[in-house]
Formats: structure tokens, sequence, C-alpha cells
């Protein structure tokens, strides 16, 4: 299926997931509303006519400096029966970042969104195992925020 | 998860053991079959591994956050530093993710050298996962003919780049270098010398070693299902029995131009998805590797300027894109945002090893501890990338 045909067929199985499309992009995708992310991952995973098998990518983002305090949760999916692409977003509020976790629809995410968690900290609600990957665990703040300011020391040592 | 408690022989992971307790047992940071500064952390039951968890990140240096502060020429030189045994395929796959944001054509010249370049390091990535697996399984001669074969392949990049390791050679646009006159005779004889050995030395030696084979066969199974699951890419997936390759199957550069076919694992010694079967798709991919070679050294245009296409100032344009390419270890994506300035707003790498270790935990479980050696060795990790 094509991009159209994706959201088409989206659209009619779940009315009001998908919030905006950008055809137009490098990588076409869609919005889509926090709240319906796990239900379309399913949908998207299960539905013969979609089966997006592959999670190629799961990123944190904070949102460039234009679209005020905004975190994106970007998934970029993969089918290889049907060999098409689809990438998902959700943007979440940077004061409130929840965001339904699909680590029980592709167990690839479960990694991904540790590291999307340790780095721009967003929080992954329904996540089997939620902790920091790449920093150690008594790390402060979220290294990949754009208001992230790097501290002094770490334990006492000098990170200079 | 059911499938997590699904032992790989059939029987179920126990809970505990007979005193109701599991033993802890760190594997790393300093060992010298993790390959890199990696503890995993496992849970055992005698000798009889009930759950493994790595625990990653001693070598995290903050690429990411570097690139928010770099442009696309200056990154390429940190993405060499991901995964150190092949930095043309990192090269490679930024600069086109860049080119494709751009609408950059780079002339074919320029695409065939990439090819060349990114299948000789393919070659010499290989070669150091064979080694040192075999290394593991306790078969020290084949290391040497292996680190004997890439020093061929180092020589070719030294005179080409004037790097060994870490080259910066592919740029967004074109190369850095041109060939020297004697290069194209210079990789000819590597892949008549290369073709001849590894079937008189390397699969006699250690492939087909009966120790060998009953240290890897029918050990760490990875099903299809698991591997496309846990994101398990390159041949980490073809291992499995799944016929899928980047550089046929979302083409990139010149690929499609070359008579080459994707290797899978068969099951040759034990079942499909085992270690042995992953080491084998590196040994055929190798070959697979000269064959390409050759072609594109045949076909390559000999003239015009590699430096032609470079652009002066790189400013990627605004929006996003997502670019995957194969890299020996699998499937190396970036992910870039830009809001149209010098900098790019984000660049988030999916790097392959860093997914295929995930693995480890469900195909571990029930297998030896001796046996997560032979596990780790065979998924080829390297923790330049995983880290970042």
């Amino acid at each position: 299926m094509d991009f159209a045909a994706l959201v088409q067929h989206l659209r009619a199985a779940l009315p009001d997931a998908v919030l905006e499309e950008h055809p137009e992009a490098f990588s076409p995708w869609i919005l889509v509303r926090r709240e319906a992310l796990g239900e379309l991952a399913l949908l998207l995973r299960d539905d013969p006519a979609l089966d997006f098998n592959q999670l190629m990518c799961l990123s944190g983002a904070h949102a460039p400096s234009t679209d005020a305090d905004r975190l994106w949760n970007v998934l970029h999916l993969f089918s290889v029966r049907h060999g098409h692409k689809l990438a998902l977003k959700v943007v979440l509020d940077a004061a409130d970042p929840a965001c339904p976790s699909v680590a029980g629809v592709w167990a690839t995410a479960d990694w991904h969104e540790r590291e999307a968690y340790d780095m721009v900290g967003i929080t992954y609600t329904g996540h089997p195992d939620l902790r920091r990957i790449l920093c150690p665990d008594d790390w402060q703040g979220h290294p990949l925020r754009k208001d992230y300011v790097a501290p002094a020391t770490y334990n006492g040592m000098p990170l200079d | 998860m059911e499938s997590r408690e699904l032992f790989l022989h059939g029987s179920r992971v126990p809970d505990a053991g007979p005193d109701g307790e599991l033993m802890t047992l760190n594997m790393g940071p300093q060992h010298p079959s993790t390959h890199g500064v990696l503890r995993l952390e496992l849970k055992t039951d005698g000798e009889e591994v009930a759950q493994v968890r790595p625990h990653i990140g001693y070598l995290h240096r903050c690429f990411e956050k570097h690139c928010e502060k770099l442009t696309p020429p200056q990154i390429v030189p940190y993405t060499d530093r991901m995964d150190y045994l092949a930095a043309m395929n990192n090269n490679l796959g930024f600069a086109i993710a860049c080119e494709r944001m751009m609408g950059l054509e780079v002339p074919e010249k320029v695409e065939y050298m990439r090819v060349i370049v990114a299948e000789l390091n393919r070659i010499a990535s290989h070669l150091i996962a064979i080694g040192t697996f075999g290394l593991d399984m306790g078969a020290l001669t084949p290391y040497f003919y292996c680190f004997r074969d890439r020093e061929m392949i180092l020589d070719i990049f030294e005179e080409v780049c004037g790097a060994r390791l870490l080259y910066n050679y592919i740029w967004v646009g074109g190369l850095s270098h041109d060939f020297q006159d004697d290069t194209d005779d210079k990789i000819l004889r590597f892949c008549d010398h290369f073709d001849k050995r590894l079937d008189t030395e390397l699969n006699p030696l250690l492939s087909f070693n009966k120790i060998f084979v009953k240290r890897t066969a029918n050990v760490g199974v990875m099903t299809p299902e698991q591997a496309w699951s846990m994101g398990a890419s390159g041949p980490s997936l073809r291992g499995s029995g799944v016929d899928f390759d980047l550089r046929r199957d979302d083409p990139y550069s010149v690929y499609d131009r070359f008579q080459w076919k994707v290797c899978v694992g068969e099951g040759l010694m034990g079942t499909v998805g085992d270690c042995w079967d992953r080491h084998w798709v590196k040994v055929l991919e190798m070959k697979e590797s000269v064959k390409i070679l050759r072609q594109a050294v045949a076909a390559r245009p000999k003239d015009g300027d590699v430096k032609e296409k470079v652009p002066t100032r790189v400013k990627l344009p605004a929006g996003e894109i997502y670019c995957r390419t194969e890299t020996p270890r699998g499937e190396l994506g970036f992910y870039i945002v830009s809001s149209g300035g010098n900098q790019p707003e984000r660049v988030k790498v999916r790097p392959p090893a860093f997914c295929n270790l995930s693995v480890i935990d469900e195909i571990s479980r029930g297998a030896l501890i001796g046996d997560v050696v032979a596990i780790l060795g065979s998924l080829d990790i390297v923790l330049g990338e995983i880290d970042r």
C-alpha cells in the first residue's frame, strides 16, 4: 500500500487515532493521538493488510526550538511482506511526558524506549522495565533535552 | 510473557534452584569474551542460565548530543567511531541520509567506489567477527589467518585515504580521495588470494572443526519470529533463515547492478538459527562480497573528480528522514531532524548491534554458562555503536 492508502485504511479502522498526515515529508509520517497509540500499534501489527512486523526504529526527540516545548516519540515501521513503510509521531508536552509503551507489541521497543526515557525523559506507561540504559542509574536530567545543562560534577568527580 | 519462559530445547526454565534461589554471576565489565566493556548479569541455576541482563553504556560518548553542535561534514568522523570495525559502512549510511535530504545526486564513479570500500570493510569486519568468535571457542590459529587477510584490506584503505581504522572517507556528496593507480589491481589481487584461503584454510580449520561445531551447533537458537520482533538484523537475522538484506530489499547506492545472492542459515550442522548458522552466514557473505568487488572494480568509471559534487556548505533542508543501510552487523538507521540550520536538530542512530544484543536474554535461557560466550560471540557486537 502507498502512504495515502495506508492512512485511509487506518482512518477507516480507527476514526480518531490519526490527527494529521504528512505525505510530502522525506519519510512520510502521521501524527497520532497519544491515547490511541497502543490500539493503533496492535492494528498495524496484526491487520494482515498492514502487517508491520518490524519496528525499525523508535526515537525520542525534543522538538526543534520553533515548536515550543514539545517532545516527540517517533516510530518507524516496516512490513516485510508488503514492503511498505510508515512513520508515526506522538507529540507530548514536555511537562507531561507520559506516552503509552509499544514494548508489548514489538519487543525491540523495550530497549529503544528505555533509551528515549534516558535521553529525553519520555515516561512510557506500561513499559515492563523502564530504567536508564546508557547513562548511569543515578544520573540527573535527560541529556538530549534542549534545556539540559551538563552537570559540573558526578558523585563528587569533576566532569570537565 | 509466554515465550520468555520457554527454554530453547523445549523444557521450561526453572524459577529457582532446589533451595529456592538463583545465583547471580557477573560476566564483565572486564571479561575477555564480552568484546568490549559490557556487563552481563547472569541468573544461574547451577550451570544453567535462567536469565541474562545486559548492562550497557560504559562506552557512552554522547554521539547524538555532539551531533546537535556539529555540521554534517563534521559528524562524518564521529560516525567512524561508532562501529569502528566497519567505519566505511557507517560513513556511507550517514552520507546517504544527508544526500537524500538534500536531493544530491553523486557521480556514478563515486557510487561504485563507495560500494567497493563498503564491501571491503564488510569482509574486514566479518574477519574480525569470525576470528574472535573462534578465539572465544578456543580456536587460536584461525584468528591469525583472519588478521593476516584483514591486513591486506587495511593496507588498501591506508593507501586510499591514509587511515587504517577510522577513515572519514565517504563524505556527503563524494569521497575524500580518489583511488591510486594500482588500487584496483591490489583489490583484485586480494580477491584472488582470499577466495582460495577461505576454502582451504578458514573453513577446514574453523567452520567444520568438530570442536567448534560441537560448541556452536544447536546453541542459542533464534527463531525468525523472535528475530523480527526483537529487531535483529544482518547476519543475526539471516542466520535464522530469513531471506532479507537491505542491499537487495531496500536498495541504495548501486547495489542493484550486481549479481550476488543473499545468504541465509539452513541449519547445516544443527538447528536453523543457531550460533553456527550465524557464523556460516558471515562466511558465505564474504564470498558474495568478493563477487560484488570483482564486478564493481570491472565496471567502475575511471574518469571524473570524486569531490565534484561535494557541497562547499552542507545545509540540510527542514524536515526529517529515516534512512537505513546494511552494515556488516545489520540495519544501521539514521533518523535526522533538521530545521534548515547548519546543524541538525536531532540525529538518532539505530545501531544494529544494539538490537542484536537485546536478543541475548531470550536465546540464552536454559543454555550453559559457557554457551553464553558462544551466543555473544555469534551475535558479533561492537560496543562502540551500542553505547555511542
